[in-house]
């Protein structure tokens, strides 16, 4: 069993008898292994968002079952273990800090868990230690940068001990700068602590990061594979009006003109290496 | 400009103020202030005046600050003193019409000033010396045993925790919105009092949408981190009384022991 396991979840808000059920999302049936990078694709309205809200138990299926680490998330009881194994990080920066110091907001999490005073200060010095924001603990977090601020509400998560971490689009208010802070802090935590990780984008450039990529569209699962699976699919997704990296988008354009170059291009020295040779042969 | 404002005047440094347990501060503070009231002569203020005087130096914070703090109740201290100065017995050395001053009136009118005067600088000796945090930090402790008699202490602590976080938020949000209906030709400055209200309707508006947006979030944040509430939780912070907690209330005690010595075996001076 994944570590995280969807079975025909279908879900739809307001159960009123004068609408017909809206779904938003439609029989998903997906496996997310430990330790994996997965990517959930999107655009606004593709049920994405709402998806990962049923990894943590924030919300439930209305039909089908959830299960995380084996747990079934219809089941109450489990609602905080749940959420201590699963963590989710939220948009925006601002609104998910509840203290005015940095370290008393990341031990926010471990005090709720009951977790007792010692080892709270060791683990929010090593959550804070792994995102690199320890010279900060003592600062007030409005005086952060926005990246800052998202490392921070990461580190928040991180010292409650989970094995997977949901991050729903954590790098959409942040400049570039904020956005390559986040993304490298999230691969590093990935790579070094084996933590699973679900990044909910819009960002093509972001998704090509992870092992897997999921691309949601209205409420199912249009595809789902490898970043060069998923993406030399370019048709298919154009024709759901969703982007594709500039570089795969380069050479699927030259190849539509006839050029002979391999269809799984996803990043730009693999483009600019791809032309060169091509050059080269002229 | 709204920037500018700062919620509480914490000033922040190292004296051993700032460094004493919040809890024995904020008690302590009670006592004093309850001892300004039990002083009964001048022997016995003259103390408590000194003991003020001290925690002021101790404290590290310039003078001016102190100053400052009692702007806000001069005249409260100019009222009273004016009334106790023409309600005092005994000769009259200057009459005014229906009105005398005594010897007794004089006194009287220095004893309160002294009195009010002491209450605001030993209350912004406890402000200036102890942030906002942990002074509600010292307040959740210290009520803990109202929860027997049904006080949600921990939910106003953390409404406290919660409203203290946002203000600054709040306040750059204020600022973004002024700006923005400034840019779509809001006229905030001119006009009379009602019509200066009345423009200000267009701001709070989108702060109150926001704040509940907030809200929101924030509480879905908060459940995500499993917050259940104040039972079984732990704090990070443990607050441990140290030798220097200890030595000032034994000083603090020993004051007013004195006030209370003095007020039995040397009364009625005033």
């Amino acid at each position: 069993m994944g570590f995280i396991e969807t079975q025909n979840v279908t879900f739809s808000y307001g159960t009123g008898e004068s609408e017909a059920p809206n779904n938003v999302l439609t029989d998903i049936t997906m496996k997310i292994e430990k330790g994996e990078f997965v990517a959930l694709l999107g655009h606004n309205g593709s049920g994405k968002s709402t998806l990962a809200k049923h990894f943590n138990a924030m919300l439930l299926p209305s039909g089908g079952k959830v299960y995380v680490d084996s747990m079934d998330t219809l089941d109450e009881s489990l609602k905080y273990q749940i959420r201590r194994k699963a963590g989710l990080v939220l948009q925006n920066p601002d609104n998910q800090l509840v203290a005015s110091i940095v370290e008393e907001d990341v031990a926010f999490g471990p005090e709720n868990l009951g977790v007792p005073s010692e080892e709270i200060r060791v683990r929010v010095d090593e959550a804070l230690k792994a995102v690199g924001m320890y010279e900060h603990r003592s600062h007030a977090p409005h005086k952060l940068s926005g990246g800052q601020k998202q490392r921070v509400a990461i580190a928040g998560i991180l010292a409650m001990e989970p094995d997977c971490i949901i991050l729903d689009e954590p790098t959409a208010m942040l400049d570039p700068q904020g956005r390559t802070e986040v993304l490298d802090t999230i691969r590093k935590l990935n790579r070094e602590k084996g933590i699973t990780v679900v990044l909910i984008t819009h960002y093509m450039d972001e998704a090509v990061l992870a092992d897997r990529v999921v691309v949601m569209d209205d409420g199912k699962i249009l595809i789902e594979g490898t970043p060069k699976e998923v993406f030399s699919q370019v048709e298919l997704l154009k024709n759901h009006s969703l982007d594709v990296p500039q570089a795969t988008e380069l050479i699927w354009r030259l190849r539509q003109a006839g050029f002979d170059f391999p269809g799984d291009i996803l990043f730009e020295d693999e483009c600019v290496s791809v032309l060169e040779k091509a050059l080269e042969g002229r | 400009m709204i920037r500018d404002i700062t919620l509480g005047q914490f000033v922040p440094g190292k004296s051993i103020l700032h460094r004493i347990d919040p809890r024995v501060k904020l008690l302590l503070t009670f006592l004093v202030i309850v001892f300004l009231f039990v002083a009964g002569n001048f022997i016995s203020m003259g103390l408590m005046v000194a003991f003020v005087l001290l925690a002021m130096i101790l404290s590290g914070v310039s003078l001016r600050l102190y100053l400052k703090s009692m702007k806000a109740i001069l005249f409260i201290v100019i009222f009273t003193s004016l009334l106790n100065l023409f309600y005092g017995s005994g000769e009259p050395l200057v009459q005014l019409g229906f009105l005398k001053i005594t010897l007794d009136g004089i006194l009287r009118a220095a004893y309160i000033s002294l009195r009010i005067i002491c209450l605001v600088f030993i209350s912004s000796v406890l402000t200036f010396t102890t942030s906002p945090t942990d002074l509600t930090d010292a307040l959740e402790r210290l009520m803990k045993p109202l929860r027997y008699i049904k006080v949600p202490v921990h939910e106003i602590a953390m409404m406290m925790t919660i409203a203290l976080r946002f203000v600054p938020t709040l306040l750059e949000e204020t600022d973004k919105i002024m700006s923005a209906q400034k840019a779509r030709g809001a006229d905030l400055e001119s006009g009379g009092i009602f019509q200066r209200i009345r423009a200000l309707v267009p701001i709070l508006i989108p702060l109150f949408v926001s704040a509940f947006r907030r809200a929101y979030d924030l509480a879905m944040a908060m459940e995500c981190r499993c917050y259940h509430g104040g039972d079984g939780r732990t704090k990070m912070k443990q607050l441990h009384l140290r030798s220097h907690d200890y030595t000032i209330i034994a000083v603090t005690i020993c004051v007013c022991a004195g006030v209370i010595l003095i007020n039995i075996f040397l009364p009625g001076m005033v």
